[in-house]
């Protein structure tokens, strides 16, 4: 699965220019997570067309890339990302970041880390992997 | 490669003779023509029959860009307005423009002088030559005009503006060399890469004079990268006060700039005490026109920094060369203290890959303490997911600037695309301490 991230400089206005080329190019934002730092923020998204998404924020001078990530369904119980976190070190697998996503009644997390095949083989005999067709059209 | 002219050959001692013969002319007739300075001679208490030896060079005053505010506009001309063939004007973005004046015989060796510096550099009388310099006031776009037609070049008198338009000229007329400042031809490099061109292919230029900014290494190298390898890039100098371009120029060897002897001396000067410095020692230019009847310029300061070199060049040509400049006097920043050029920060801006061409430098003064801050874009190639990677891209940067300054720097990245391009001479810097101290 791909997230699209888009590297934006703190200025008023340059999310707003985003989103907005997005939507004038019909693309769905599934969910997001931005960071930042005093000078620039790094926007991390699902979005339904990634590939295209790329293109199009990319020649509208927005330097944004794809990174390979994963995303899995993590039932709405206490202590559920607790063990999460215990199997993938347990594995040797760092996560480099993760933020959240709503799919329908459940919750579900993003995840990118040191070894995302690895992780996906860890997790994937007690949690439910979401597809990427799945998650891009939520 | 062709030599223009056998001036550009002749041996030290004739080159000097023509000096010595032309320079005692011209005292006399600054002397008798331009009160200005026949007042700063006889201040000094030097009289033309003084000057006996091109030693005697340094017995003269200075010429300042100061007297071109207080005579302007044609208190340092030396022939009468109705024997004018054409006046330019220097962009003067600061109080009056300083005004020069020609005769017809002046556009002449102009254009001259310009032919030989267009030869050293690789035209040719085939070539198709698109000039990419702002027509009108400024002197570079038809110093090299009239310099390209004189050696029977095709000249397409482009200007600035409508970078898309100038490259479909470029693409359709099949330009083979192009005029322009540095920052102008990368500009247009890169509008063409954003047309969907491919610069090193779908154009045929071959040949770039580029001048009216500092060249650097760096910058030449990112012509090359831009426009392929068969581009081969000199760089040219003048400034409007001495005729606008036409002083000197690279040849094909690039070791410095070679000066057109005949019309014009240089000095190096300290530009502290005004003193002569050896051959080979850095410091102020100092030029002296041997042939200008119009503005016949003695011991002009140009501010420029370079140093002066007189062994014959492998190119063929035996007339000095100048070193290309390394900055102008009045280019300087003072930062905490530390001399820094920016053209020190530009080598090691466009060395780094992760950044693109385009910068700016704004000095502030915050508590009593100055604060460089540069801003650059991030190259899309160095996009990345997570912040560590900016982070070190930053601390690189950071590093090599204090390495190459002796100080710290605030690197500001930012977008593709979001800071100033320019088509003229580029305005990187921007210092808000003035008034504050």
């Amino acid at each position: 699965m791909k997230q699209l991230t888009v590297f934006i400089e703190n200025r008023p206005g340059r999310l707003g220019e985003v989103t907005e080329v997005l939507t004038e190019n019909n693309i769905n934002i599934v969910c997001l997570s931005l960071a930042d730092t005093s000078d620039y923020g790094m926007l991390r998204m699902i979005v339904s067309q990634p590939a295209a998404a790329c293109d199009v924020l990319s020649s509208s001078g927005f330097p944004a890339m794809l990174t390979d990530v994963i995303a899995v369904k993590l039932p709405h119980h206490f202590g559920q990302l607790k063990k999460l976190c215990g199997k993938l070190s347990a594995a040797d697998v760092d996560i480099s970041y993760m933020y959240a996503l709503t799919s329908g009644e459940g919750a579900a997390i993003v995840l990118k880390t040191s070894d995302n095949e690895k992780a996906e083989s860890v997790l994937s005999d007690e949690y439910t992997l979401m597809g990427a067709a799945e998650v891009y059209n939520l | 490669m062709m030599i223009w002219s056998k001036v550009e050959t002749m041996s030290r001692e004739e080159i000097e003779g023509i000096q010595l013969d032309k320079l005692k002319k011209n005292v006399s007739y600054v002397y008798e023509k331009v009160e200005p300075y026949r007042k700063k001679m006889d201040e000094a208490g030097v009289k033309p029959e003084d000057i006996k030896t091109l030693k005697d060079l340094s017995l003269l005053p200075f010429t300042t860009k100061q007297d071109f505010r207080d005579y302007y506009p044609f208190g340092l001309f030396a022939v009468d307005k109705s024997k004018l063939a054409r006046i330019h004007a220097s962009s003067g973005t600061t109080g009056k423009p300083t005004v020069v004046g020609y005769t017809k015989k002046d556009l002449e060796i102009w254009a001259e002088c310009v032919s030989r510096l267009a030869v050293a550099g690789g035209a040719t009388n085939e070539d198709i030559c698109q000039i990419c310099f702002g027509y009108g006031m400024f002197t570079g776009a038809l110093g090299l005009h009239s310099g390209l037609e004189n050696i029977g070049a095709c000249v397409i008198p482009s200007s600035t503006g409508n970078t898309e338009k100038q490259i479909m000229y470029m693409k359709d007329y099949g330009s083979t060399l192009l005029v322009a400042t540095p920052s102008y031809a990368l500009r247009i490099g890169e509008v063409a890469c954003q047309m969907g061109l491919n610069p090193k292919t779908d154009l045929q230029l071959r040949t770039a004079l580029v001048g009216s900014e500092l060249l650097t290494e760096a910058m030449r190298e990112e012509m090359r990268k831009l426009f392929g390898d068969k581009l081969f890039v000199t760089q040219n100098y003048g400034m409007s006060e001495l005729c606008g371009p036409g002083v000197s120029g690279e040849c094909r060897e690039l070791c410095g700039m070679h000066i057109n002897e005949d019309h014009f001396i240089c000095e190096i000067i300290d530009p502290k005490t005004g003193e002569v410095l050896p051959a080979g020692e850095k410091g102020e230019l100092v030029v002296t026109c041997l042939s200008k009847e119009a503005l016949p310029l003695i011991r002009y300061r140009t501010r420029d920094i370079s140093r002066l070199f007189y062994e014959p060049c492998k190119c063929g040509r035996t007339t000095a060369r100048m070193e290309n400049l390394s900055g102008r006097t009045d280019d300087m920043l003072k930062i905490r203290g530390v001399n820094v050029f920016p053209s020190q920060i530009e080598e090691v801006l466009l060395k780094t890959e992760e950044i693109g061409p385009h910068y700016e430098i704004i000095v502030d003064r915050k508590n009593h303490s100055d604060i460089l801050t540069i801003r650059v874009e991030l190259a899309p190639a160095a996009m990345t997911d997570n912040f560590a990677d900016l982070e070190r891209i930053t601390a690189k940067l950071k590093a090599s600037l204090r390495t190459v300054l002796g100080l710290d720097a605030i690197i500001q990245l930012e977008s593709p695309n979001t800071l100033k391009r320019f088509e003229g001479k580029a305005k990187r810097v921007t210092d808000n301490r003035k008034g504050k101290d």
